[in-house]
């Protein structure tokens, strides 16, 4: 075989499996891609119950509530504007408390409560999830060193929750 | 005092390393044998002088000495003595100097053992050895100084991070950064051949046992990491497919390529081009992994602190290094005389297929871990890559990948016989056949994916054993003189041998658990019993225990199959006062290949019941141990006398390549 024919031999190859992966990730980046989204964004604009969605805010205070027997837990988002209920089954991370930042990763349900498979919360105790630092910050209810602007209960303080950014 | 010694025998190993990056290049230009030997002696010197200044940090943490920042931030005098060691790298500086450390490591083996390589070359891999020590030296002196003093000192420190305080971290990210920082020496090797302008087979065999070292490190250190995050985190996963995860699994499948084509140019003195790439790209991953993990990008428990001059100045020896490395790539490929031809279906072609799937599935891995970033600050908009992409993208590359592996060693170099290959592997086709058969009657011909799954484990397993078992001709010559025979060849057909034996170990731990595992999530209380996989659990007691600084609830479980008493677990949540936080310490009770794990959620309200979250994980040690196979495949094939840099003479060496061959034809 001649340095040409390997040459292209090896190219086609290489186009297929590159072609084959490029098909792949587009895909994937369309079916299976969560987006981001704040209590608000999901209260004015609710997406299809086919979408991932990664909910992100502050858990309200005195909303989270255990069924007995059971390891089923709902609790509120909150961005201090608008609320959102979520569901979950299972062991919420060490570091969940009322009036910390928490994102919630799932779909909503058609009855508005969204339905979270995976509950994040990490990592030490002044911990803010990036987005939500700057997803609050956006909106001017964030500054950062301070905390939040508007305390969404009274309980939350700013020192509670602030130093994260 | 210590401190300060600390800091100056730093700043002087940045003086050191700037003489390196200049001298010895020079000398190589001039062909000036004493500018040339500066290399060594600075390569040495400076990693002791970096070694100094490492020991010193350590006894500022070790003697709890709050006067210096660092330690103040994140140690703690109740601290067990060996989180004090430990907590000298878990922590934004101090784990630099460490990368800095292992990096100076490197480069004094070079010098030590590279006493064979030309003296040219040497003296160029020690040069651009320096440039990278000499950019990191400048991040640490510049934004990241671990000696900062603190005045006045407080009484107390505020703690190591307790998820970091575990035996793991003394053993994670050394040998991660041995792993990571090694494929430098490669990434130096290809820059200093490309600056000499020369290349040849003895480059290849020159690379390949630093990069195997480099491999090895890696490869037993992300096990690691992924067992440690198993039973640290208390989620019951193994891998999450976290920006950070990939960001050190990127560089270990460019380097396991790397590591393959490598083997094609030092035997056939093809593919020359390709390699020197893929060496300048593996060590772009490691510093594209060291900007993800150190610039605060990503928020997770290896950021440790998030200082945007930081992530530039990352972001600046970044571009510095991998532009430079192209751009001189671009200009001197070209005349890089192509080497010897093969037809696709041979020994090389089937290593062309390796590199071509593990580059295109580590380009995917490097997509998904990329795209939110690009598309945060180009659209603005957050998104969040996760499992379900990897799945769909990383999983349907490897599959052709591994089915490929057994077929590699039994196709001849040059020119390959597949049909010959395939009827050499009916046996493993056999076991095959017999798993996914198998698999499909126990599961009632409902798991179609697993029973393919495991199928395709099993012709790993056999597959790989194949060669060995055709080179030691035990049908022919009997078990007895097989026997010899097979003592006989070369370590390294028992290195990659063990590798893809690793690899199908891991396989089928993997496919093992993600079909058969079981979990339970329950509230209980003292006194209850729960069901797992034929396991009785009976929760004994919970109670408080203090530790040195933290306080646990352990709860005691006792496991109980068919009414025998098997063991007991314990498992328990710590709260850390100093940073008020809390732990889960998970309970595991591994029972040959398998687990019981254990971890416990929140108390109820009235504090009367407890939620336990229970899993039964067939098989799943199988995923760390097959690491295990191939990181001793990895020691197997640096034995091999071949790569012993001027140990084997040519004759000799020629003589074993024709038994062998010999042996392989019999």
């Amino acid at each position: 075989m001649t340095r040409k024919a390997k040459r292209l031999y090896s190219i086609g190859a290489m186009l297929v499996v590159v072609g084959g992966a490029l098909g792949l990730v587009l895909t994937a980046l369309s079916s299976s891609v969560a987006y981001f989204q704040s209590p608000t964004d999901l209260v004015n604009n609710a997406p299809g119950p086919a979408q991932r969605i990664r909910l992100g805010g502050l858990v309200e205070d005195g909303s989270v509530k255990r069924d007995d027997g059971s390891s089923h837990i709902t609790f509120r988002v909150t961005d201090t504007v608008d609320s959102v209920p979520v569901s979950y089954t299972g062991i919420l991370p060490d570091l969940f408390r009322e009036g910390q930042g928490v994102i919630a990763e799932g779909t909503l349900g058609p009855d508005r409560v969204f339905a979270a498979d995976t509950v994040l919360a990490k990592h030490d105790e002044n911990y803010m999830p990036k987005e939500v630092v700057d997803d609050l910050k956006a909106r001017g209810l964030w500054e950062d060193g301070k905390g939040l602007v508007k305390k969404p209960q009274e309980t939350v303080s700013a020192t509670q929750v602030g130093a994260g950014s | 005092m210590i401190v300060e010694i600390g800091h100056f025998a730093l700043v002087l190993s940045l003086a050191v390393a700037m003489v390196q990056s200049v001298l010895p290049i020079i000398g190589a230009r001039k062909g000036d044998e004493r500018l040339m030997e500066t290399g060594a002696i600075a390569a040495t010197g400076g990693f002791v002088l970096i070694g100094i200044s490492f020991a010193a940090l350590m006894s500022s943490y070790v003697t709890s000495d709050f006067s210096v920042l660092n330690v103040a931030e994140n140690s703690n005098s109740l601290q067990p003595l060996l989180y004090k060691f430990t907590s000298t790298w878990g922590n934004h500086e101090g784990s630099m100097l460490l990368w800095v450390l292992i990096l100076a490591f490197f480069g004094s083996l070079v010098a030590l053992f590279g006493r064979d390589l030309p003296a040219t070359l040497k003296a160029n891999v020690l040069s651009v050895q320096a440039w990278i020590l000499t950019a990191f030296l400048l991040f640490i002196l510049l934004t990241s100084n671990p000696f900062e003093r603190l005045d006045p000192a407080p009484m107390e420190g505020q703690d190591l991070n307790p998820i970091l305080q575990d035996i793991g971290l003394a053993i994670h990210p050394p040998m991660l950064y041995l792993g990571y920082v090694g494929f430098s020496i490669a990434f130096s090797f290809a820059i200093a051949a490309l600056i000499d302008g020369r290349i040849d087979a003895a480059w290849a065999r020159w690379v390949r046992p630093w990069t195997l070292i480099a491999w090895i490190f890696l490869t037993l250190g992300i096990a690691m990491g992924s067992y440690w995050a198993y039973y640290e985190l208390g989620w019951g996963g193994w891998w999450f497919w976290d920006p950070v995860e990939n960001a050190s699994f990127m560089p270990w499948l460019a380097g396991t390529a790397l590591l393959h084509s490598a083997l094609v140019m030092e035997k056939r003195s093809a593919l020359k081009i390709w390699t020197i790439l893929l060496a300048i790209l593996t060590f772009s991953l490691s510093l594209l992994g060291t900007f993800l993990v150190r610039s605060g990008v990503l928020t997770s428990v290896h950021a440790f602190a998030t200082d945007p001059t930081r992530g530039v100045f990352i972001l600046c020896i970044l571009c510095l290094f991998i532009g430079g490395a192209l751009f001189l790539f671009a200009l001197r490929a070209p005349s890089l005389a192509g080497g010897g031809l093969f037809a696709p279906i041979s020994r090389e072609g089937a290593l062309v297929f390796n590199n071509l799937f593990l580059t295109t599935a580590a380009a995917t891995v490097l997509v998904g871990t990329l795209y939110p970033l690009v598309l945060e600050v180009v659209a603005g908009q957050k998104i969040s890559v996760g499992a379900p992409f990897f799945d769909l993208t990383f999983g349907p590359l490897m599959v052709p990948l591994l089915f490929a592996v057994p077929f590699g060693p039994l196709l001849g170099w040059k020119r390959g016989d597949l049909l010959g290959a395939a009827q050499r592997l009916y046996f493993a086709a056999g076991c095959a056949l017999a798993a996914l058969v198998g698999v499909l009657a126990f599961t009632g011909g409902t798991r179609v994916l697993t029973a393919f799954g495991f199928a395709l484990a099993f012709w790993l397993l056999a597959g790989s054993l194949t060669d060995l078992f055709l080179r030691a001709a035990f049908l022919k010559v009997g078990w007895r003189t097989g026997l010899s025979r097979l003592l006989g060849l070369p370590s390294s057909a028992f290195g990659a041998t063990l590798a893809h034996f690793g690899l199908g170990v891991t396989l089928l731990g993997i496919v093992s658990v993600s079909s058969f595992q079981q979990e339970l999530i329950t509230s209980m209380a003292p006194g209850k019993t729960a069901e797992i996989a034929g396991y009785t659990l009976s929760f004994d007691r919970i109670d408080q225990r203090p530790g040195p600084n933290f306080d646990a609830q352990a709860a005691t479980f006792t496991v109980r199959q068919g009414g025998v008493e098997m063991t007991k677990i314990e498992t328990s949540k710590r709260f850390f006062p100093v940073r008020q936080m809390t732990t889960t310490e998970s309970g595991i009770w591994t029972h040959w290949f398998s687990q019981l794990y254990l971890s416990l959620g929140d108390p109820s309200p009235d504090l009367q019941t407890i939620v336990v979250r229970i899993w039964w994980k067939p098989f799943v040690t199988l995923i760390w141990i097959g690491t295990v196979f191939m990181g001793l495949g990895g020691v197997f094939s640096l034995a091999d006398r071949r790569l012993r840099v001027g140990a084997p003479t040519r004759s000799r060496r020629k003589a074993a390549g024709r038994d062998a061959a010999l042996g392989a034809g019999a």
